[in-house]
């Protein structure tokens, strides 16, 4: 089994993930039930939290991990993904993949029998984050169904928030989607959203909706996605967080974000009770242990 | 202009004006192709200004070039020859399923690096889903 897009699954597998995880999460004790198996971690693109709870689950369910090193491998030599993912599969029971390009841990899965996993692929889909940002959700609230949930920040290229919009369509959420212009949620999602009957609206301040609702999932606004640097620096103030942004809202209110942070979030948020993003980050092991074993057992 | 009328094989009519290339391109027509193919361009209509026509010698299009043909000229008529008559005429419809033709219009899709990634397209209502990185494209997207 490969885990590779939210839209590969339904509500019922992702209630049995977070059940799993959930059972993870309460217990104090390693579980080392994979201790002849190897995860490879492959990530062509930078990650501090993604790899590092991965490796942490390997470890807990007695998993050894290998780790593929961009900068000292053959990818400097010229040597193709699919080469690579072919070789690493004869290495390692499963495949942890992170790449800049769309569609790289599909093709990976088509060309190697070993289950993979997406840990990103460019801008398309995250859907470990996604089972972790749900466990956050479930755990804070109690529940999935009927939330009122806010994304802000950059919601064009953010795969986080790509694939938590595609979950939480199963779930009847009110979606509000807070951005600039040319940020904001891409068609594709919102048509998805539409057919699936999910209730939607699009906004360009945090201040017009943090006291409607439960979460507010704030990502980066990278400046790099900016044609012209004044457009960003005029934009930049208006999508950070600061605490008297918090004096009205709902108690159940909790923060998230997928990290790294910039400055989107004041560091004086994190004192307050709605502040769960550093929670939201340690959630990774027991959601990663979860998926690591439905993988290796299905 | 004259081309030879052919005793077997297809042709294929009404395509719309400027857009035979592409037909040519697409059923995968090179320099080695090795049978007769005449290609006229802007050749005056009666239903429309004028059109382009592809005439194949002694081919006969399999469904899954017949359908490929609608991605890029839609309102095509695909003739069958026989004997110097028309002995079936094809409408091209948009297939459910493209393997190996096209290309990926998002730039930053994996298959546009990797030459082992088989382009797929999967028909959902009236546009293409990439298999990989799953953006959605018009048909003409992928045939650019």
């Amino acid at each position: 089994m490969n885990v590779i897009t939210m839209h590969d699954f339904d509500r019922k597998f992702i209630e049995t993930i977070l059940s799993l995880a959930e059972e993870k999460d309460n217990s104090t004790e390693n579980n080392p039930i994979f201790s002849n198996k190897v995860l490879a971690t492959l990530f062509f693109e930078p990650s501090t939290r993604t790899k590092l709870s991965f490796q942490t689950a390997a470890s807990r369910l007695g998993m050894q991990y290998i780790d593929f090193l961009t900068e000292m491998s053959s990818l400097k030599k010229g040597e193709s993904f699919t080469d690579t993912i072919k070789v690493v599969a004869g290495y390692a029971d499963v495949l942890v993949i992170r790449h800049p390009n769309e569609g790289a841990a599909k093709l990976a899965s088509v060309i190697c029998n070993k289950p993979i996993i997406n840990a990103g692929d460019g801008s398309n889909q995250h859907p470990t984050q996604t089972f972790l940002d749900l466990y956050t959700i479930k755990k804070s609230q109690g529940r999935l169904n009927d939330l009122y949930i806010a994304m802000s920040g950059d919601l064009k290229y953010g795969r986080t928030v790509h694939s938590l919009a595609t979950a939480l369509a199963y779930f009847g959420a009110r979606l509000y989607f807070i951005a600039p212009e040319h940020l904001q949620m891409p068609k594709e999602i919102l048509d998805y959203l539409d057919k699936k009957g999910i209730k939607y609206s699009l906004h360009n301040r945090i201040e017009d909706v943090i006291d409607k609702v439960d979460i507010l999932y704030c990502t980066r606004i990278q400046k790099e996605r900016f044609v012209d640097i004044q457009d960003f620096v005029k934009i930049k103030d208006i999508f950070v967080l600061k605490p008297e942004m918090l004096k009205n809202v709902k108690p159940n209110l909790r923060i998230m974000h997928p990290l790294p942070r910039i400055n989107e979030i004041t560091t004086d948020v994190d004192k307050t009770e709605y502040a769960q993003y550093f929670e939201q980050a340690h959630n990774g092991v027991p959601v990663r242990m979860a998926l690591l074993e439905y993988v290796m057992t299905h | 202009m004259f081309v030879d009328e052919i005793k077997t094989g297809t042709v294929i009519d009404h395509i719309t004006a400027g857009k035979g290339k592409k037909v040519y391109d697409i059923l995968g027509i090179g320099e080695n192709y090795p049978y007769k193919v005449a290609l006229v361009m802007n050749v005056p209509s009666k239903t429309r200004e004028k059109k382009d026509i592809l005439k194949i010698e002694d081919v006969f299009l399999s469904d899954v070039q017949i359908n490929l043909i609608s991605l890029v000229a839609k309102d095509a008529t695909i003739n069958i020859i026989e004997d110097s008559q028309v002995k079936e005429k094809k409408k091209a419809i948009l297939p459910n399923k493209i393997v190996g033709v096209g290309k990926c219009a998002n730039v930053n899709c994996i298959t546009n690096f990797e030459s082992a990634a088989e382009n797929h397209f999967d028909k959902e209502s009236s546009k293409y889903k990439c298999l990989y990185c799953e953006r959605l494209f018009s048909p003409e997207d992928l045939v650019k």
